[in-house]
């Protein structure tokens, strides 16, 4: 199918839910609107940083990351439970969500194209460490390596590792540097960025 | 965190997506997205609902694809599976009839060439 003939279908279908009174087109642009400028991976951003500069922050994150970030007062989140999954020297998380496209919006915005396409959605689950390396992490042997499958009810977000040479940021300089990739697990962050 | 703080940061972030990607590859694709979370904020369906349409239609899709070979399957339009995700659940739900949803697809079709479209 074309794009224009998709552009006639959904503009068909519009035209009917508007005059069937159950859309108003506002809407529509109101949460095009969110998620084009207000949403995005820089909300997961500050959710890392702050973890990282604050360890009570960090353990209410880990222990309940639905609650936890509430004070940020994100919006757009159907997210319905929000979990938090840490990188560490032993393990190395990814997330994925085999069935279609599930992923914490309120915190990282909607998913990147290759995170839906068929071709990751079922790699990433058998062959981890080779879908790793196609996104260019080099994992030591001896790290484990977590998938985590996102769900309507659960949606996974990686806590990366802090490299050493930004110990020294603050909030707003960290979260500046945090990359989308890094939250999802398809990126280690390092001292260079 | 002071909101001077959340401002501050709201503009060092600028453009937000630039931490990501653009997210609609095409306009129509925005609009689908729009109604179906619209909808759902409006409880229409809960978005759940929606969820396991998407999911139905991902998983068909899956199935077929399964069954063939790389070079029959052409390019995974993730958007051509939300959309008729959407249209599923309508037409479940009552709130869409296939008949209306073809004619007017048929109608905008028929426009001529070079019509200027709505948005």
């Amino acid at each position: 199918m074309s794009d224009s003939q998709a552009a006639i279908r959904a503009e068909a279908l519009e035209s009917l839910l508007v005059e069937k009174g159950l859309l108003d087109p506002n809407d529509i642009d109101a949460v095009i609107e969110l998620y084009n400028e207000r949403v995005g991976p820089m909300n997961g951003a500050r959710v890392v940083a702050k973890a990282w500069r604050d360890a009570q922050f960090k353990s209410r994150l880990m222990a309940d990351a639905t609650s936890a970030i509430e004070e940020f007062e994100f919006e757009g989140g159907e997210v319905q439970k929000l979990v938090v999954v840490e990188n560490t020297d032993e393990v190395h998380n990814l997330v994925v969500c085999t069935l279609c496209s599930c992923y914490p919006w309120a915190v990282l915005g909607l998913p990147p194209k290759w995170y839906k396409d068929p071709a990751y959605r079922s790699r990433v689950v058998r062959e981890p460490r080779v879908v790793l390396t196609e996104f260019g992490v080099q994992l030591a042997a001896s790290k484990k390596v977590r998938v985590w499958d996102s769900s309507a009810e659960i949606r996974y977000m990686v806590l990366p590792q802090q490299p050493q040479t930004w110990l020294g940021l603050d909030e707003q300089a960290l979260a500046s540097k945090i990359t989308r990739d890094s939250m999802i697990g398809v990126e280690v962050l390092t001292d260079d960025l | 965190m002071t909101s001077e703080m959340n401002i501050e940061l709201d503009e060092v972030l600028q453009p937000p997506m630039a931490n990501g990607e653009v997210i609609f590859e095409e306009p129509w694709q925005g609009r689908v997205f729009g109604m179906a979370v619209a909808l759902s904020r409006a409880e229409v369906f809960m978005w759940s609902e929606f969820q396991q349409s998407l999911i139905d239609v991902v998983g068909d899709w899956d199935r077929w694809a399964a069954a063939r070979q790389a070079d029959e399957i052409g390019t995974y339009q993730y958007y051509e599976h939300f959309s008729k995700a959407l249209n599923k659940l309508l037409v479940e739900k009552s709130l869409l009839s296939e008949q209306d949803y073809s004619t007017r697809v048929a109608e905008f079709s028929a426009r001529p060439h070079g019509h200027d479209h709505s948005h």
